[in-house]
């Protein structure tokens, strides 16, 4: 470990050779990727049975995963990090990349997630699918997403993790846009690229940076040789992943994307934009935390993206009338809450992934409930025209509720313990944040209680000829494994264990005082929690919810149903002055450069008339340009030496 | 006046006698052989001679270390080098040259005449141009065009002074502009392309010869050691070695289409019949390149200083502008054309990281490997694509426009998809060799310090990423208009579908495992003088 002057430690990344069970890493990517390849490869001979095999390769990286979890389990703490070395990727001069995998406490937690409610998404969605022409190459696309993430995780350096992080964005992109005969759908599915190409350009800036910083971009090398670099260099170097980090994680200001991914099928919605892509952000940050440790104020952006993250999506979900809509602004916010922990230093790694772990139960839970939910109701997602779906879909209500529990941080569900520790540990190290943190906590059960009573209580808005059912056994299976997550997520704190889990990873937790005893910061938590869930009684439980949303409302609602005009923020910021740049060159390209030769077939056609034009006229045009050329590259040489 | 006999050093420089040799054999059999078996007798002849050389370089290349001063000669009375970058050039262009032979040969695409026009004198409609489509004439005069514009290219980045410089330019120039005009289909197109592309090339040689003289005037001789001492020991008449160095540079940077020397490339790409666009935009790019590092590495290396800051501004131009103008096209050749433009200023980002051996830290990866790693993926990711745009054809032969290829995924799956591989790696996207090699140019870059130009350079590559995953997107996920004519795959013969399979493979392979092609670039050494 390396110390610092203020006494706090590092850890350093030093893994072990990988060997026995854990020698088999390579299997946990490897088995998804042959899904993929086989489902996407095989063409329509794979119709009949693709969904199955789709399903078991899944399933056998979760075994593989468990293996090496109960192996690693067994093993004193400074051995449980090992790195398995696949093959040199690039090794050239200075410039050496490996293809590793690195396997450690933070990465089995990752593993066991992913796999885990990877594997019950991908059962639901034989049931979710079961009518789609092309549900062999969603199998597929859901596969080669797994193997991405997975890769993302395992990666022992940046660029091996870069790798990942495309992969998960193709699949994203790819998946969003399934029903891609919706041109909303295209259109998100272009919308969720192009602004995670602006997370990635930061993503790839970093890359460089440590190579230039480090000479390398192995976890391994840059957290021994972290100490040695200045201050200013390891803010950059952290300020560039944040920015990847919001691209990814949907943070503000790149946060417009995730809003629209929801027109993706909704087990797309779960796996990808609740439990495990979005959360890559986290990830990257905790991973990082040796770079972040060194550069205090590149934390505290973390924290401030992270406080405006938890109440623009709280906001956003208070007024969406689309169910999945309304669950996206909470993923939003319940991120901002990670991103918080992560953002808070070592006294928060670890709970930012407690709250990662559990959100990804109940969120996944919830998603996967609205899709049983939008299964009944023909599709439907407006939630005007649900109420009284608890008799309907006893199954589905239960599970849901269990999730709802959870979110708002009902005492003794998995989300309870692991939002109190967040704003816990948020107060004790700055009263503002953890205010904003309290009030989001408000917020929050305000709009799932709101939410919750449309959706299930209320009265029946329900539209001509929809007559709800329960959905298969096949889709609520994973419903009630995933809600007895939910509630019992919550253990993993038992006895600190996953704080002690994580400590060779993050370093140990730091003691932070607190100006009141932390019992009561609980009963301040939950008492906000009430007073939100009762305000969101009054207003849609006594009274009638309109089948049509009103019009009349406030600025303030107006602002959170258009997504805080995150949209026009971006229209005016970014896409109108890149639009004029083009149509600009456009312009000059057609008229300046290549007149009537743009598209090929129609050109001929009217090239006997414009030909005799368009030779003597254009080449001249050529030349000019070659002249001024000239010129500038002359001018150029010249004024270097002036 | 005693008349002293030139050395020729015959064994070294084996690979141009063959090239050279091979084409003007082409020349006789054209005059000798009868006309039905012609196409035979040339292909196999340029085939075996491309081979042949390709061998000679291979031998050339092995025995290296015992040639000259132990890593390679000064040869052919100082104007021809023979040095490791020499050997790795040559046996590029002879690969693509290869796989342009091969495009040159396909028949069956266009049900039993090649590519190239029947008699290209003669005017589309006309009484002659019906006569020659009914005999189903061909020119088979292209093999021995592409013999000499191979050998040119290979003289090109291999010449140690000036005029053999220059000489190589027109040499691989000529031949070029007439392989343009001969299109088989839309002539008038083709031959606008060949006009343009020779006006404008006439135009940028005249600046290069001018260049010639001025740096002749600085230094006082042609050849590149020379002026390289020259410069190192300073003389007051810099302006003339700075507007000697300005010059030069344009007729470089007017052959690899760099900003503001671009506007012919994509009208000659999209005029020019396909196989030889191919061809070109590999083959002249490497020669080009090569001549580029080899004429300011070792003629100017010691000025360095004063010539990096003009190629940070042309490299940025050069990205910039060839990414954003292909977002906007609506012709498969042209964004190709506009691609090489951006291609171009990634090059030229790795060229400009040159340092001094002092500078470099131990075993640090040099520009000249980068720059000829990125050469070589460049090449085979380009190739592999133009040669799949000869496949997509409707009625009227090949159909470059974007509409006739949307949904090509659905009806020729296997065909789109090597095709989206290509653009893949040209975007850059991991595990892909296009990845390795803009990671390369960047990290040489980066390390002398331009960072600004790597600023730009990811910035245009992440544009970049915006048109080849649109083109990937219209091929497999939009349905086309039933209004619209769609294109098919036509099955080509073997020739075309190996030069296919092997660009694609090499693709894959470059980027899984690049280690092999990076340490042989690494092992080429350095320049010579």
């Amino acid at each position: 470990m390396f110390v610092l002057e203020t006494g706090l430690e590092v850890p350093v990344v030093a893994p072990e050779s990988a060997d026995g069970v854990l020698g088999l890493v390579w299997l946990v990517i490897a088995l998804p990727l042959l899904g993929a390849a086989i489902l996407l490869l095989g063409g329509r001979f794979t119709d009949k049975w693709g969904h199955w095999l789709g399903t078991a390769m899944p399933i056998g990286s979760f075994v593989v995963s468990l293996l090496m979890f109960l192996e690693i389990q067994g093993r004193d703490e400074e051995d449980r990090q090992v790195v398995k070395h696949l093959y040199d990727w690039i090794h050239v001069g200075g410039l050496r990349v490996d293809m590793d995998l690195l396997y450690d406490p933070l990465a089995s937690l990752f593993l066991l997630l992913i796999t885990g409610v990877g594997s019950l998404i991908h059962v639901y969605s034989i049931g979710y699918m079961e009518h789609d022409p092309r549900r062999r190459r969603f199998f597929g696309y859901l596969n080669l997403f797994v193997a991405a993430m997975l890769m993302l995780i395992l990666s022992e350096n940046y660029l091996g993790l870069f790798l990942g992080w495309e992969g998960v964005g193709l699949a994203s992109y790819l998946l969003i846009g399934f029903w891609q005969h919706k041109h909303s759908a295209a259109q998100a599915a272009k919308k969720a690229f192009v602004i995670n190409r602006v997370g990635d350009m930061g993503m790839a800036t970093a890359i460089f940076l440590a190579f230039t910083l480090f000479g390398s971009t192995s976890f391994t090398v840059i957290s021994a040789r972290a100490g040695g670099a200045s201050e200013a260099a390891m803010t950059a170097f952290g300020i560039l992943l944040l920015v990847g980090a919001c691209g990814k994680s949907a943070q503000v200001p790149l946060q417009a994307w995730l809003l629209d991914a929801m027109e993706g099928p909704t087990p797309v919605s779960a796996l990808i934009h609740a439990a495990t892509m979005v959360t890559a952000g986290v990830y990257l940050v905790v991973r990082s935390n040796f770079v972040f440790e060194y550069a205090p104020d590149a934390q505290t952006a973390v924290v401030v993206v992270a406080v405006v993250t938890i109440l623009w999506g709280a906001a956003i979900g208070c007024a969406k009338d689309d169910i999945k809509k309304a669950l996206a602004g909470s993923t939003m916010s319940q991120i901002g809450y990670m991103m918080l922990g992560a953002g808070l230093g070592t006294a928060g790694y670890a709970f930012a992934i407690f709250h990662l772990l559990t959100h990804g139960f109940f969120k996944a839970n919830m998603f996967l409930g609205a899709g049983s939910v939008m299964h009944g109701m023909d599709d439907d997602v407006d939630m005007r025209h649900y109420g009284m779906l608890n008799k309907a879909m006893p199954v589905t209500f239960l599970t849901f509720a269990m999730g709802y529990l959870a979110i708002i941080g009902f005492p003794g569900f998995s989300g309870f313990w692991s939002k109190d520790k967040i704003i816990e540990v948020a107060i004790g190290q700055n009263l503002l944040v953890g205010a904003c943190a309290l009030v989001g906590a408000g917020v929050t059960a305000f709009y799932m209680t709101r939410l919750m009573l449309m959706t299930f209580f209320s009265e029946k808005r329900w539209q001509k000829d929809v007559h709800p059912h329960e959905s298969p056994a096949l889709m609520t299976v994973p419903l009630i494994v995933l809600a007895a997550l939910s509630v019992l997520g919550g253990l993993l704190l038992a006895g600190n264990w996953i704080i002690h889990w994580l400590e060779p990873v993050v370093g140990p937790e730091e003691e932070h005082e607190l100006p009141i005893p932390a019992i009561g910061i609980t009963v301040i938590t939950v008492l906000v929690v009430a007073v939100g869930v009762a305000l969101a009684f009054a207003l849609f439980q006594r009274q009638r919810v309109p089948d049509v949303a009103p019009t009349d409302v406030s600025f303030v609602t107006r602002a959170a149903r258009n997504d805080l005009y995150g949209d026009a923020i971006n229209e005016g910021l970014v896409v109108q002055p890149g639009r004029r740049l083009v149509a600009g060159l456009f312009v000059f390209d057609r008229s300046g450069a290549d007149g009537a030769f743009m598209g090929g077939g129609a050109a001929v056609k009217a090239l006997g008339g414009v030909l005799r034009k368009v030779q003597t006229g254009y080449v001249r045009s050529y030349a000019l340009s070659v002249l001024v050329g000239v010129l500038v590259v002359a001018a150029a040489m010249l004024a270097v030496n002036l | 006046m005693d008349f002293i006999k030139p050395t020729i050093e015959y064994v070294e420089l084996l690979p141009l006698f063959i090239v050279f040799g091979v084409a003007a054999l082409g020349v006789v059999v054209e005059a000798f052989v009868a006309r039905e078996r012609r196409h035979v007798v040339q292909v196999s002849l340029a085939a075996a001679g491309v081979v042949g050389a390709f061998a000679a370089t291979v031998v050339v290349g092995l025995d290296l270390d015992k040639t000259g001063s132990g890593r390679g000669l000064v040869g052919a009375e100082g104007s021809v080098v023979v040095d490791g970058p020499s050997v790795y050039l040559w046996g590029l262009i002879l690969i693509f040259a290869l796989g342009g032979v091969a495009l040159f040969a396909e028949r069956r695409l266009e049900a039993g005449v090649p590519a190239f026009a029947g008699q290209a004198a003669a005017l589309p409609g006309s009484e002659g141009e019906r006569e020659a489509s009914t005999k189903g004439l061909a020119h088979t005069e292209v093999y021995p065009l592409v013999m000499f514009a191979v050998g040119g290219m290979m003289l090109f980045p291999a010449s140690g002074d000036l005029l053999t410089m220059f000489v190589a330019l027109e040499v691989l120039s000529l031949p070029l502009y007439l392989l343009c005009g001969l299109a088989r289909r839309r002539r008038l197109l083709s031959q606008e392309a060949a006009l343009k592309y020779f006006l404008l090339g006439a135009f940028s040689s005249g600046f290069f010869l001018y260049g010639v003289a001025l740096v002749y005037g600085y230094a006082g001789s042609m050849s590149f050691g020379a002026i390289h001492t020259s410069v190192v020991n300073g003389s007051d008449n810099r302006t003339l070695l700075l507007l000697g160095i300005a010059m030069l540079s344009v007729g470089l940077l007017f052959k690899v289409g760099a900003v503001p020397f671009q506007a012919w490339t994509p009208d000659v790409y999209q005029g020019a019949p396909t196989a030889v666009t191919a061809f070109m935009s590999a083959a002249t790019k490497i020669a080009a390149f090569g001549a580029i590092l080899r004429l300011y590495y070792v003629a100017f290396g010691a000025d360095r200083w004063d010539w990096q800051p003009m190629m940070w501004v042309i490299a940025i131009l050069t990205m910039l502008v060839g990414a954003v103008l292909a977002c906007v096209q609506t012709d498969v050749k042209r964004m190709l054309a506009y691609s090489s433009i951006a291609h171009t200023g990634f090059l030229l980002t790795g060229v400009l990281g040159v340092q001094a051996a002092s500078e470099l830290a131990d075993s640090q990866i040099t520009s000249l490997q980068a720059v000829l790693f990125y050469l070589t993926v460049y090449g085979f990711a380009t190739v592999g694509a133009f040669a799949v745009v000869t496949l997509v054809r409707d009625a009227n032969g090949e159909a470059p426009s974007f509409v006739r290829w949307t949904g090509l995924g659905k009806r020729s799956p296997v065909v789109a998809g090597v095709f989206s591989l290509f653009l893949l790696s040209m975007a850059g996207i991991p595990l892909t060799s296009g990845f390795i090699g803009k990671w390369a140019v960047f990290t040489v870059a980066m390390s002398s310090g331009a960072w600004p130009v790597v600023l730009v350079a990811i910035a245009s590559s992440i544009i970049a990423v915006y048109f080849y995953v649109r083109y990937i997107r219209l091929m497999f996920f939009t349905d086309p208009d039933p209004d619209d004519e769609v294109a098919s795959v036509t099955t080509p013969s073997l020739f075309t579908s190996v030069t296919i399979a092997v660009c694609a493979v090499v693709t894959v392979v470059l980027g899984v495992v690049p280690g092999p092609v990076l340490d042989l670039a690494a092992q080429v050494g350095d320049f010579i003088r």
